[in-house]
């Protein structure tokens, strides 16, 4: 009896298992170029200097830095560090998919993440000036989730 | 129809002093009121006096055609075909022949003449009610005669007051967002145009890019957000003047910008290290307040008309909510619980409602709550829009549209549209360009 319900349990512990992986596999499936739903291709991205991305994404309404965004972000700093003259603007960007005056508050919140950890890694905060345009220049014109994926950014521009 | 027709029986016999004819505008008007708009009257040496001054052949008739064109567009009125008319416009304005506009089933008649006194332009009018076979309305106007257009505004805003008891919304202007170009490089610039898409004028060259202009209590002042050299600041503009300044002198960006009911505040977004919270400016004074402080998003302020409260969106709860304060920034309490995301709140002239953009499941709404909360109206969904502005009395919201692009990216246009409070009756409002972020004046003349 007790033998039959241990092995009731087990496969009842296998089946939820199959079911969460299924779930999360779902979730967090990855199209080549989406992480959940941040950008993780090169399409649009530019170099400011070899192997230094210019921008990061972010996932939707969210302005948290991802791995491979605090990735580009020391990478940049340490290209920043090494052009010690050198000062940028951070510009943020929204997706087309919210409301006007809260995506410029967004834009200029993802713009902000970006500078901060640019300074947690020594780069001063008068090197560093940041604007948000909001949704008013997105990179990608297309009405799609890959689309806005690009357009959720923060670039890093050479200011002088 | 014929429900319609024995209450008005009713109401001759039991008000005989009062309106006859009415329009009850708080429900969708299936059955919008026949009237018969007829040409304003001419004779012949007035005719050829303002051939001559406008280059239009019947001015006349062209002020009709724009009471007409009002009257229908609101929803609430049907104006009948002119070539049904069988009295002469001068006749009918001294005397109408009920039997003859009963005949061709308008239940009210507007009638006029014009005329040129010392250079002037003089518009007098008359509304009839048919069936009471009585006069409801009589007025005269003089004006510069470029001013012609909004006599035609003047007489539908009189004429829909009459009938339905509310004051109009004709004698109004929009201003807005001129857009052209591709998606990626828009160029914006601020427009202005009568509420009828007539007398369109530039105020700013398209050099930078320009957003969210709202009016001024009194109409003549413009305050919105200028990207002038690269910083995003909130400006004060003067379109009698063109004179224009920057609100305040913040180190950051500041947006998203109205005025206090009285004109004499102006009520923005501040952004600083990634926190955006509300602030206000006396424009005489120049003492900046802030409201809000709190490490949120919060912004899209907009007062109550009495100015006593403040309604604005923040993320405070994770997302985009509505909430609403008292105007010192205490008191703050969270209005909108519905699924999905909330924004651009905008309080209604009239004090009751708040209009909304609701994000949910992909879609975008524009609707209406009371000022607790409850109550939520969804008016129209779409793929996108947003920001409701509402017109004068407080009866119909424009806002703007943005259509889905094609696979390659391509098929992007902006523009305006309008609808009732009651949901019914929405309409594109006409633009030269694409158009976007409209703010409704207050009326004009009254």
């Amino acid at each position: 009896m007790n033998l039959i319900k241990i092995l009731k349990n087990t496969i009842l512990v296998v089946l939820a298992g199959l079911v969460l992986t299924a779930c999360a596999s779902t979730k967090k499936v990855s199209t080549g170029q989406l992480q959940g739903d941040v950008y993780t291709g090169t399409d649009t991205v530019e170099y400011l200097a070899s192997g230094v991305p210019d921008r990061v994404f972010f996932a939707t309404n969210e302005t948290v830095l991802t791995t491979a965004s605090r990735e580009t972000l020391r990478k940049q700093a340490t290209y920043l560090r090494k052009n010690s003259s050198m000062n940028v603007v951070l510009e943020g960007h929204a997706d087309e998919r919210g409301t006007r005056e809260y995506n410029l508050a967004l834009g200029e919140r993802r713009a902000n993440s970006a500078k901060d950890y640019l300074m947690t890694y020594g780069i001063s905060a008068n090197r560093i000036s940041v604007i948000s345009y909001g949704k008013e220049r997105p990179v990608d014109s297309g009405s799609n989730p890959l689309s806005w994926s690009k357009n959720r950014r923060s670039v890093t521009v050479k200011a002088n | 129809m014929i429900f319609l027709r024995s209450l008005f029986i009713v109401i001759i016999f039991q008000f005989k002093a009062f309106a006859l004819i009415e329009v009850d505008i708080t429900r969708g008007n299936l059955s919008p009121l026949p009237i018969a708009v007829s040409p304003l009257a001419m004779d012949n040496e007035t005719l050829s006096k303002f051939e001559k001054i406008f280059k239009k052949k019947n001015i006349g008739a062209e002020i009709s055609k724009i009471v007409e064109d009002n009257l229908k567009h609101s929803g609430l009125f049907n104006p009948l075909k002119k070539d049904a008319f069988l009295q002469k416009p001068d006749i009918a304005h001294l005397k109408p022949r009920f039997e003859d506009w009963q005949l061709i089933k308008s239940q009210a008649l507007v009638t006029g003449k014009v005329e040129l006194v010392d250079g002037k332009l003089r518009v007098e009018f008359r509304l009839w009610d048919i069936l009471a076979g009585k006069e409801m309305l009589a007025l005269a106007f003089t004006t510069v005669p470029t001013n012609w257009r909004r006599i035609g505004h003047i007489i539908a805003d009189k004429v829909y007051q009459r009938l339905t008891g509310e004051k109009g919304y004709f004698d109004t202007r929009i201003i807005y967002v001129a857009e052209e170009g591709p998606k990626t490089q828009r160029i914006k610039k601020l427009a202005i145009m009568d509420q009828d898409g007539f007398n369109l004028k530039y105020l700013t060259l398209g050099n930078e890019l320009v957003l969210t202009p709202r009016f001024s209590p009194t109409n003549q002042m413009v305050t919105y957000l200028s990207y002038f050299k690269n910083l995003p600041r909130v400006y004060l503009l003067d379109i009698e003047t063109g004179i224009q300044e920057v609100v305040g002198d913040f180190a950051g960006m500041t947006f998203a910008p109205r005025f206090s009911p009285d004109g004499k505040k102006i009520i923005m977004s501040f952004a600083k290290d990634g926190n955006s919270d509300i602030y206000t400016m006396d424009l005489e004074s120049r003492i900046v307040e802030r409201i809000t402080n709190h490490p949120s998003i919060d912004t899209s302020p907009s007062f109550s008309p009495d100015g006593k409260y403040i309604t604005f969106n923040s993320d405070r709860s994770r997302y985009q909510q509505i909430y609403v304060m008292k105007s010192d920034g205490s008191n703050v309490k969270r209005i909108s619980f519905g699924k999905g995301l909330y924004g651009t709140p905008v309080w209604s002239p009239r004090g009751d409602l708040i209009a909304f953009t609701k994000l949910h499941k992909g879609k975008f709404y524009i609707g209406v709550m009371r000022v607790d909360g409850t109550g939520e109206r969804l008016l129209t969904e779409n793929f996108y829009q947003e920001a409701p502005s509402w017109s004068p009395n407080g009866r119909v919201l424009i806002f703007y549209r943005e259509t889905k692009t094609n696979a390659k990216g391509e098929g992007f246009s902006a523009n305006l549209w309008s609808i009732d409070l009651t949901g019914y009756n929405e309409r594109q409002v006409l633009t030269k360009t694409d158009a976007s972020d409209p703010s409704w004046s207050s009326l004009l003349g009254n």
